[in-house]
């Protein structure tokens, strides 16, 4: 498992697999089967698969624990950045195709409607994020201040659930996945950030004592 | 025999060891399982083709009526594969699907409330009680989108002439069909069943108010509403309920689905109004189907000649 893990075929494949989405919508457009609204299909595809990536992203950290598999942390990039590249997606058809850049629509619609508001905001997180994946980066900030900086992926998953949840009108059941995926995942990392702190605890309170 | 006897489950096999020591764990497989199945749902979605055929049939003696727009009519299949109707799910794409097996048959209407002659009108009936017209209208989504549909049926007045509403009727209530059994996907849709809607009664009265049993030539496909539904054109779509089985002409001012899960996104009235916008977007503009870029709302979509009057002195904004 572990070898197969550590394997570069295995990379290539997942990669591969991090582009069936967009491939399908392709293939969709190609068949001129994108429904009867194109650019609300197109712009929900993207969205769905932004937070479905942020998620699996978010995933990994959990894993690797769980399982005792570091070597799972080999992609946590690659679909980090996957996600952002769905962002890119989402954002660009909303920019694009469905405000054609009318930039008064855009800032009204930024300013005032707080689905999109949040969601935008989601977006900007994931910017510095994607910016700084380079080991270069890691080196440059320092590991401590590069993770620091990097849990801002929670702040911008969270948001894009919200940005999601706003977004429907009566449907809540979908939304509402996304958000109990994300609970479990943060909570997770709030429990093994107290257990580990615990087990620190009483070495700290050993410090030597003047006699 | 090649079969072998399971061997006896001891109690440990139940529940996973490991799982039942960690509730971390459990929580985590909950997590995981849960992003599969959804990265899976979508995957399935995303793959899988989306053109299903409806078998209607053909209405015969449709004479043209008043009122039709000369904008090209909205393709077919659009109409068709685009729905909200939420008793069939909540993807525009469900209802399609879902509600293919719909049974429309036997269906009846009961006219009924404040009127002189309550009754049950079946399908057969209401096809004779008046001429079939085609009207084109506009249809003006509240979620912004548009679309052009030919419809086939005759103003909803009719029923009032036959019902004779008395001096007490000032409104008009809907009901459509629910049935749990035909609508597995309601339980998801975050809204109450039946499904409601009303009119006041001039409203329901004026002549563009539409009973719609087909579209195209012919009987309405179910997730368009089939086989009976009401349409009114100067209003947000979802005022045009769908497979009614109940008009209820009544003194008080009847609810309304969409109205009473968020009074301040839907109201009663309902009018199309570019002016007036949905509390999370805008109502400026609207993407017909078929075209690229947006393009202006029409106050009342474009019936203020025949709708106006009806709300003179009325405060838009308020009353929205």
């Amino acid at each position: 498992m572990r070898k197969l893990l550590s394997s570069k075929w295995l990379k290539v494949l997942v990669f591969l697999l991090c582009l069936v989405p967009v491939g399908l919508v392709g293939w969709r457009a190609l068949h001129g089967d994108l429904t009867a609204n194109p650019i609300e299909f197109i712009t929900h595809a993207t969205g769905d698969w932004t937070l479905r990536f942020l998620l699996i992203t978010l995933a990994i950290t959990p894993l690797r624990m769980l399982l005792r598999l570091p070597e799972l942390t080999r992609f946590r990039r690659m679909l980090g950045l996957f996600a952002f590249f769905y962002a890119c997606l989402h954002f660009s058809t909303w920019l694009v195709l469905d405000k054609f850049f009318d930039m008064s629509e855009i800032w009204k619609d930024v300013l005032k409607r707080r689905f999109i508001t949040v969601g935008f905001a989601a977006f900007l997180l994931l910017i510095p994020l994607a910016l700084t994946s380079t080991a270069g980066w890691i080196r440059r900030l320092g590991g401590k201040r590069w993770q620091a900086l990097h849990r801002l992926i929670y702040l911008s998953a969270a948001l894009g659930v919200i940005h999601y949840y706003w977004l429907v009108k009566s449907a809540v059941i979908r939304p509402l996945t996304y958000a109990a995926i994300l609970a479990v995942l943060l909570l997770y990392r709030l429990i093994a950030w107290l257990a580990n702190r615990r087990r620190r605890a009483p070495i700290a309170q050993h410090v030597p004592q003047p006699l | 025999m090649l079969l072998r006897k399971t061997p006896d489950l001891t109690y440990a096999d139940v529940t996973p060891r490991a799982v039942y020591l960690n509730r971390r764990k459990f929580l985590k497989a909950m997590g995981l399982a849960g992003a599969a199945a959804a990265a899976g749902e979508g995957l399935w979605k995303l793959g899988s083709p989306s053109q299903i055929v409806h078998a209607t049939t053909k209405l015969t003696g449709v004479v043209k009526g008043p009122y039709c727009t000369d904008e090209k009519p909205t393709p077919y299949n659009d109409i068709t594969h685009y729905n909200n109707f939420y008793e069939f799910g909540t993807d525009k794409a469900d209802p399609a699907k879902n509600a293919q097996n719909f049974r429309t048959s036997p269906w009846t209407v009961s006219v009924e409330g404040e009127v002189k002659n309550p009754r049950k009108y079946s399908m057969d009936e209401i096809l004779k009680l008046a001429p079939l017209e085609e009207r084109i209208y506009r249809h003006r989504c509240v979620e912004a989108w548009s679309i052009v549909v030919p419809w086939v049926g005759f103003p909803l007045n009719v029923f009032a002439k036959l019902a004779q509403p008395t001096a007490k009727a000032q409104w008009v209530a809907f009901e459509s069909y629910f049935d749990r059994q035909q609508m597995p996907e309601a339980a998801y849709a975050g809204i109450d069943f039946p499904y409601v809607e009303g009119l006041r009664l001039d409203e329901a009265l004026h002549p563009l108010t539409l009973v719609s049993v087909g579209m195209y030539g012919e009987t309405l496909p179910p997730q368009d509403g089939a086989p009976i539904r009401i349409t009114v054109p100067w209003k947000y779509g979802f005022k045009s309920i769908k497979s009614i089985i109940k008009i209820r002409f009544q003194s008080s001012q009847p609810p309304s689905t969409w109205n009473r899960l968020a009074p301040n996104e839907y109201g009663f009235y309902s009018n199309v109004n570019p002016n007036v916008d949905h509390p999370r977007w805008s109502q400026a503009k609207e993407r017909r189907l078929g075209e690229f870029l947006k393009r202006n709302t029409l106050l009342f979509n474009g019936y203020g000649d025949q709708v106006a009057s009806l709300y003179n002195g009325m405060d838009l904004k308020k009353n929205f």
